[in-house]
């Protein structure tokens, strides 16, 4: 008995560790395969190199990433611009203002989002937006725009729960402190409530910011996908590379040196993501949103 | 008397609050559009592909022509073994984690482990099962190889919806089985896990969700392949990656529409599924 | 005091702390067999923490340590080789709050015979039926065995715990303010079959209730901030009690 009790207990925490052990061999399989090439190269020229010609007609290979990382930053930025004043107050809605029905409508609505696949979203973007975009702003319509709209859709339900977590998590005395000072509903939320939370939401902005850089389909559908810097450098309607879809697109031929650089720009995702989603979970963390 | 009406500005507190309130009832009406829209666009541009033979035919012309039935199966395949492997694991890991384990350092890495795991973004997961799964176990494109590392992507959900669900089990009824003389381990088989067991099914649900829709991690680990599998070592084209394929090299609109609204569908399901079982266990505890 | 009495439980020194605060402070006490002792005292006194101790249910409280001995006979019940599971067995423990498992009554109270013997259908219904008679619940209940726990009145509840514990055919069995969360008729049968249990065995019941003490108890110990500060016959305590402490929370000058 006793002893069964411990065999089981120690493939619980097998289970539990699985997460970890994946984690560790991400990074070591990302070092081994994109390691020593970035060591090659050098870190700076690799991070900062503005040409990205890994497979040239003639002369010497070109390994650059600076353009993608601003791109993906770019479209990153873009998208919570978008979607944090939306999310935000959509949370103060759904937590202070919205009747019970409403409230499951949106939960049910944010579910169901989170749910819908990045390239149907992707697709979507191509079909309907980018057109749009292409007539009434000019341009490619392939954009930072119409990627930041879409990555801005799909971060919307994150900064949404996250936000009304953090909302909910202010403790109801007070905010009835307040009311009972005779305070309006607005008022409260406006001087009370937001930044009590204020943690939980930033918290939550820099998760999303985390996921949008992470994210690939969608954004490779509508972003044009191209390799320079946009011109002027503040053009939203502009193309951009970002890392992710430097990596899919190259993926599909690599091989070599060519592979390895592509394992380098997913070293530096790795990190770019894990330091936002640290800071975050810290942030969550001390702010008892989350145990 | 007491001055009861206010002062008079030209925003009294009270417009001011009315503004703010119509404000915020626009911005969840605008998040709930957004959804709508896109959700009905789609299904009106590409509800007029579907039909039995969409649904059941394989793919000919690279998928210009025929159905979508090989690229169905594939999803279906790969979304079974990331299933399989990641509930028991997954389960595993929550019941530990709330049950045995103590705030130590441990633990603390064993969290931070599924937090991070949950954040990689999955062409980066692609990228660690082309080089480990497909290269370096020589898996090769296939089925498992695809579905392994769906399944990495998938783990830290159930690990969470586990642990949410296991949580809200009642400390009295491990109590009352404990105080019988029953083990730690009978009393979760037999007082938590059935307790607990709406929660992981919803959250199981709604990672098959996530696994169905997933294209990065698949791309490069289970093949684009767009034959009938017989075995988890061939290779498999998944049903949003036919999507993608069917965009990017412009082979046709129609048939892109029509896998959009299929993919869509099955979403619907999923989540029509997780609420039922919400309800339904709701109504039991009552 | 006890000269007529056969020792069942003797806690020697017990001490006890929750992460720094300390909650039992030397309790040494001696409990005797097939009797029932009462443990009296105001709110946070620390009696549902002492009666924990007894079948170690404070195991499961992560930042308990306790030291000092708890003799069971004349074995040590925190001594290093003593099998918890076994123990807990031997010493029942019915809840404040009525904690039927989400099964049927049945279920609930062939849980812990299942996970114990190896009993065969037959052996199973007639303990099942024994437990249910004990307890008071047979005659209410025979009809709807297979209904769920949670269709039964909360004293009816409390009475299938105790049943469901008498199934595992324990010799001790603790009891934690069972009738705080009862309506006084549900708090009299209860009282009611305390007494005929005591036949039987060895019970100990904490209370906060004075009147159920005195009447349902032969033996009370009045704790107050985590010391024991007196122990003797009920019927002293609430008469003649010794220590100015126990006169005033017995007259209710205070808790
Ligand atoms: N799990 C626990 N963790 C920390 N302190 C506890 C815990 N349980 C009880 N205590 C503390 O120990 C003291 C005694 O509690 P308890 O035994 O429950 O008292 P009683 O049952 O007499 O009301 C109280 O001060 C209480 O706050
Ligand atoms: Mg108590």
């Amino acid at each position: 008995m006793k002893n069964n009790e411990r065999i089981i207990e120690s493939l619980l925490f097998l289970s539990a560790i699985t997460a970890l052990v994946i984690v560790s061999m991400i990074l070591i399989f990302l070092l081994k395969e994109g390691g020593p090439f970035l060591l090659r190269t050098g870190i700076s020229d690799f991070i900062l190199g503005m040409k990205w010609n890994p497979d040239p007609v003639a002369g010497e290979p070109a390994y650059g990433i600076f353009p993608m990382i601003v791109g993906s930053v770019y479209i990153a930025t873009g998208s919570l611009i978008f979607a944090v004043p939306l999310g935000v107050s959509c949370a103060v809605f759904l937590v202070e203002v919205a009747p019970i029905w409403v409230q499951s409508v949106i939960r049910r609505g944010i579910e169901l989002l989170v749910g819908i696949p990045s390239v149907v979203l992707g697709f979507f973007g191509l079909v309907l937006l980018v057109p749009l975009i292409r007539e009434y702003f000019g341009g490619y319509g392939f954009s930072i725009l119409a990627g930041s709209i879409i990555l801005g859709i799909m971060a919307l339900p994150h900064i949404i729960s996250i936000s009304a977590d953090a909302i909910a998590a202010v403790p109801n005395a007070h905010k009835e402190a307040s009311y009972a000072l005779g305070a309006t509903r607005w008022h409260t939320i406006w001087n009370v409530t937001l930044p009590s939370a204020k943690s939980g939401i930033i918290a939550a902005v820099i998760l999303g910011m985390g996921n949008s850089i992470g994210e690939t389909m969608a954004v490779l559908m509508v972003a044009g996908n191209s390799t320079v810097l946009p011109e002027p450098i503040i053009d939203v309607l502009d193309p951009v590379m970002t890392m992710t879809a430097n990596i899919v697109i190259g993926m599909n031929y690599a091989t070599g040196e060519y592979q390895e650089a592509l394992f380098a720009t997913g070293i530096i995702l790795f990190l770019m993501i894990v330091i936002l989603n640290g800071i975050s979970y810290h942030m969550l963390r001390s702010g008892k949103i989350i145990q | 008397m007491i001055n009861i009406a206010g002062h008079h500005r030209i925003l009294s507190h009270d417009t001011i609050n009315k503004i703010a309130t119509l404000i915020l009832w626009a911005s969840a009406a605008v998040t709930i559009s957004f959804l709508v829209y896109i959700i009905g666009f789609i299904i009106i541009k590409g509800i007029g592909v579907i039909n039995i033979s969409f649904l059941l035919e394989s793919p000919r012309m690279s998928g210009a022509e025929g159905g979508i039935f090989n690229a169905i199966v594939g999803t279906l395949c790969l979304v079974a073994i990331a299933i399989i492997t990641a509930v028991p694991i997954g389960v595993g890991a929550a019941i530990f984690l709330i049950e045995y384990a103590t705030d130590n350092p441990v633990t603390r890495m064993i969290t931070f482990g599924v937090e991070c795991l949950a954040g990689i973004p999955s062409i980066v997961i692609g990228l660690f099962g082309y080089a480990f799964l497909v290269v370096y176990l020589g898996l090769g494109f296939s089925i498992l190889s695809g579905g392994l590392s769906l399944m990495f992507m998938i783990l830290p959900w159930t690990v969470r919806a586990s642990e949410e669900a296991i949580k809200t089990v009642p400390m009295e009824l491990k109590e009352g089985s404990l105080a019988l003389g029953a083990t730690k381990w009978q009393t979760i088989v037999q007082i938590v896990l059935p307790e607990a067991l709406p929660g992981i099914t919803t959250g199981v649900i709604l990672g098959t969700g996530k696994a169905i829709g997933e294209t990065a991690v698949i791309m490069y680990t289970a093949g684009s392949s767009l034959l009938l599998p017989h075995s988890i070592s061939d290779p498999v084209r998944a049903l949003p990656y036919h999507l993608y394929i069917l965009v990017s090299e412009g082979i046709s609109e129609d048939m892109a529409y029509g896998s959009a609204v299929v993919l869509l569908v099955m979403i619907l399901i999923i989540n029509v599924m997780a609420i039922g079982i919400q309800k339904m266990c709701n109504r039991r505890r009552k | 005091m006890l000269e007529n009495e056969t020792i069942e439980i003797e806690s020697i020194d017990i001490n006890l702390w929750y992460d720094d605060i300390q909650a039992l402070k030397d309790i040494s006490i001696k409990l005797p067999k097939n009797k029932v002792t009462a443990i009296i005292g105001p709110s946070g006194c620390g009696k549902s923490t002492f009666l924990r101790c007894i079948n170690r249910m404070n195991d499961l409280i992560k930042t308990c340590r306790v030291t000092g001995e708890l003799l069971c006979g004349s074995t040590d019940i925190y001594g290093k080789d003593i099998d918890v599971i076994t123990l807990r067995k031997r010493i029942g423990m019915v809840f404040q709050k009525p904690n039927p498992f989400p099964m049927s009554i049945y279920d609930n109270i062939a849980y812990g015979p299942r996970i114990h013997n190896n009993l065969n259908k037959n052996g199973l219904n007639d303990l099942v039926e024994e437990s249910l008679r004990s307890a008071a619940l047979w005659d209410e209940v025979k009809d709807k065995l297979n209904k769920s726990a949670f269709s039964l009145s909360g004293g009816q509840q409390q009475r299938l715990c105790i049943a469901r514990t008498l199934a595992v055919k324990p010799e001790v069995i603790l009891f934690d303010e069972p009738c705080s969360a009862l309506d006084p008729i549900s708090t009299t049968r209860i009282e009611d079959l305390i007494g005929k249990l005591k036949k039987d065995y060895t019970i100990i019941i904490v209370t906060h209730n004075m009147q159920q003490a005195a009447r349902a108890s032969d033996y009370t110990a009045f704790f107050l901030l985590g010391e024991m500060i007196e122990f003797g016959k009920t019927k002293h305590i609430f008469e003649k009690p010794k220590q100015k402490s126990t006169e005033d929370y017995i007259t209710g000058r205070f808790g």
